[in-house]
C-alpha cells in the first residue's frame, strides 16, 4: 500500500480501484486545532488542482484540493462532528475522501522521502 | 515586506526556548502560540492561569502639569475624574471623529501611564505630542516589557488587594513592577510593566507558579473575541466613530455634556441622529467559522462586513462580530454570511459570547 503525496500536503493512499485522501502530519501541525472541515458531494467529478474541501483550524482557513482528476467515492463522515482527528490522525482516522481516479495520475506526486525533502525545503 | 526586519521583546529567546512559533505581527516577531496549541493555551486562560508576552504594545508616561486635561483633547474618555491607582479605557479620535486608536491610561499618583496598540505607537505617540502645552510631556517607555498573566487563578497567586482596573506598584519575586488588575481576556487578571531587563527573570518565574502555562497571540485574539473586545485595525479604524463601534461607554458623562476634544461634532452627531451601521456579535449556525472581512447579507444584498471573527473554544461555536445596517442590529435579527460563495446562515448576538469574570 504506497502512499504519495502532493506539494500541497495531502497524502493519498491507493487501495483497489480508490485513493484515500488526506492532509498531512506536517500540514495539521501548522493548521493547528482543526474546528471545521466541509467536505465534498460523493459522485462529484474533480480534476486534479481544484479546491474541493476547506479545513479550519481556530485561526485560519485552508483549502484541500483534489490530487487527482477522478470521482469522489466516499467522504468522511466522521470528521463533520469530529474534525479534530485531523489533528489526532492525520494520516489514519483523520482521512477526508476516496477518489477514484481516472487517466494518468499527475506527474507530481512524490513518495515519503521526496515530501519530506519537500517539507524541509520550506522551512 | 519580505526584507522587514521584525523587532523582538526581550523575551524573544525564552519564547523560542519554549517552542513558541513565531509570526510577524505589528513588527515584532510574536510567537503565535506554543507547542500546546492555541485550543489548550484558550481553555486553561478559562480554566487555570496563561502568560501572555504583550510587550510589543506602546508604554508611555504623560507627565507634568494638566497632563490629564491635555489628553482629554484627543480622548472622550474621562481622565481628569481617573483617581490615583485607578485605570481605564479609551479611545483617541481624529477630526472626523473617526478612532486612531484605543488603549489605556491610568493615573499612577503624579503621572499618567498610556499602553496603546503595537501597530499604533507611531501614530499615537506624535499625535499626543502634538496637542501637549508647554510643561506636559510625552515619555515613551521602550526599555519597559509587558506581561499579561490571566485566568481566574491569578488573583490566588498573586494577591494584589486591588479591585477591577486598580494599578500600583508592587514587586513579584523581589522584582518591582506596576501591575493592573486589568486584561483583554474577559479574565480576572494582571497586566505587568517590568523593566525590559527583568523581563526575563519575572516571566520565568510566573511560568513556575502552579498552574500557569505560556500562552500566544492566537488565544489571546481567540479570547478577546469571546470577550466581545475589539482588535484596532480589525473592529476599529479611523473611518470608525465611537458611536458606530458601541464604544458610546467609554465616553465620559462630563465629556458628553461638554463635546470639547477633536472630532466631537461628528460624535454627537452620530449620537443624535443614530449611526448608520452598528458593531453587533453574529453567532454563525453550524460550525463553519466567518473570517473578517466576510460579506454579511440580508435578502441578497450586502448589509455589512464581518470584522473579527473565528471559532471560540470555550464556546464550542464559531463566533464573530462585524457592522450591519443598524436597522439589523437587533438581537435574534437573521442574516446570511457569505463564506466562500456560499450563504452561511446566522443570527446577531448579545456580547460578549463568553461572561466576563472580572473582579468587580
Amino acid at each position: 500500500m504506497t502512499m504519495k503525496f502532493t506539494k500541497d500536503h495531502e497524502w493519498l493512499r491507493f487501495e483497489g480501484e480508490a485513493a484515500t485522501v488526506g492532509i498531512t502530519d506536517h500540514a495539521q501541525n501548522a493548521l493547528g486545532d482543526v474546528v471545521f472541515v466541509d467536505l465534498p458531494e460523493p459522485g462529484r467529478e474533480v480534476q486534479a488542482g481544484e479546491a474541493i474541501a476547506v479545513v479550519e483550524s481556530v485561526k485560519a482557513a485552508s483549502d484541500v484540493y483534489a490530487p487527482v482528476t477522478g470521482k469522489i467515492v466516499e467522504v468522511n463522515a466522521a470528521l463533520v462532528d469530529n474534525p479534530g482527528l485531523v489533528n489526532q490522525a492525520p494520516t489514519g482516522e483523520g482521512w477526508f475522501f476516496r477518489i477514484a481516479p481516472e487517466g494518468e495520475l499527475p506527474d507530481g506526486l512524490m513518495d515519503a522521502d521526496a515530501y519530506a525533502s519537500h517539507v524541509e525545503s520550506l522551512a | 515586506m519580505a526584507d522587514e526586519v521584525l523587532l523582538e521583546t526581550p523575551l524573544a529567546g525564552l519564547h523560542r526556548e519554549l517552542g513558541g512559533r513565531m509570526v510577524p505581527f505589528a513588527g515584532y516577531a510574536m510567537p503565535v502560540q506554543y507547542p500546546a496549541g492555541i485550543m489548550a493555551e484558550h481553555l486553561h486562560c478559562r480554566a487555570r492561569a496563561a502568560l501572555f508576552d504583550v510587550s510589543h504594545m506602546g508604554q508611555a508616561e504623560l507627565v507634568g502639569e494638566g497632563a490629564a486635561a491635555a489628553l482629554e483633547r484627543l480622548t472622550p474618555a474621562d481622565v481628569q475624574a481617573l483617581k490615583p491607582g485607578r485605570q481605564r479605557y479609551g479611545l483617541l479620535l481624529n477630526e472626523r471623529g473617526g478612532i486612531v486608536d484605543d488603549f489605556m491610561v491610568a493615573n499612577l499618583g503624579g503621572r499618567l501611564m498610556l499602553v496603546v496598540n503595537a501597530s499604533r505607537k507611531h501614530v499615537d505617540f506624535p499625535l499626543i505630542e502634538s496637542v501637549l502645552p508647554a510643561g506636559v510631556r510625552l515619555r515613551p517607555l521602550p526599555d519597559r516589557a509587558l506581561l499579561a498573566l490571566q485566568g481566574p487563578e491569578v488573583a490566588g497567586l498573586i494577591p494584589t488587594g486591588m479591585s477591577f482596573m486598580g494599578i500600583g506598584a508592587l514587586e513579584i519575586a523581589g522584582i518591582p513592577v506596576i501591575a493592573s488588575r486589568s486584561g483583554y481576556t474577559g479574565e480576572d487578571g494582571l497586566e505587568i510593566s517590568v523593566a525590559a531587563e527583568q523581563a526575563e527573570a519575572l516571566a520565568r518565574h510566573l511560568l513556575s507558579l502552579p498552574g500557569v502555562m505560556p500562552a500566544g497571540l492566537g488565544a489571546r485574539d481567540s479570547l478577546r473575541l469571546e470577550a466581545g473586545l475589539c482588535l484596532y485595525g480589525n473592529d476599529l479604524d479611523e473611518d470608525t466613530n465611537p458611536v458606530e463601534a458601541a464604544l458610546v461607554w467609554s465616553m465620559g458623562k462630563r465629556r458628553r455634556m461638554a463635546w470639547d476634544f477633536v472630532g466631537a461634532e461628528p460624535v454627537r452627531e452620530a449620537l443624535d441622529n443614530g449611526p448608520k451601521r452598528l458593531r453587533v456579535g453574529i453567532r454563525p449556525e453550524g460550525r463553519q467559522p466567518a473570517r473578517a472581512h466576510t460579506a454579511v447579507e440580508s435578502g441578497g444584498a450586502t448589509v455589512g462586513e464581518i470584522t473579527s471573527g473565528g471559532f471560540g473554544p470555550s464556546v464550542g461555536a464559531p463566533v464573530a462580530m462585524g457592522y450591519v445596517r443598524r436597522d439589523l442590529a437587533a438581537d435574534g435579527t437573521s442574516l446570511e454570511l457569505r463564506v466562500r460563495d456560499k450563504a452561511l446562515p446566522a443570527r446577531v448576538a448579545p456580547t460578549p459570547f463568553q461572561p466576563h469574570r472580572y473582579a468587580r
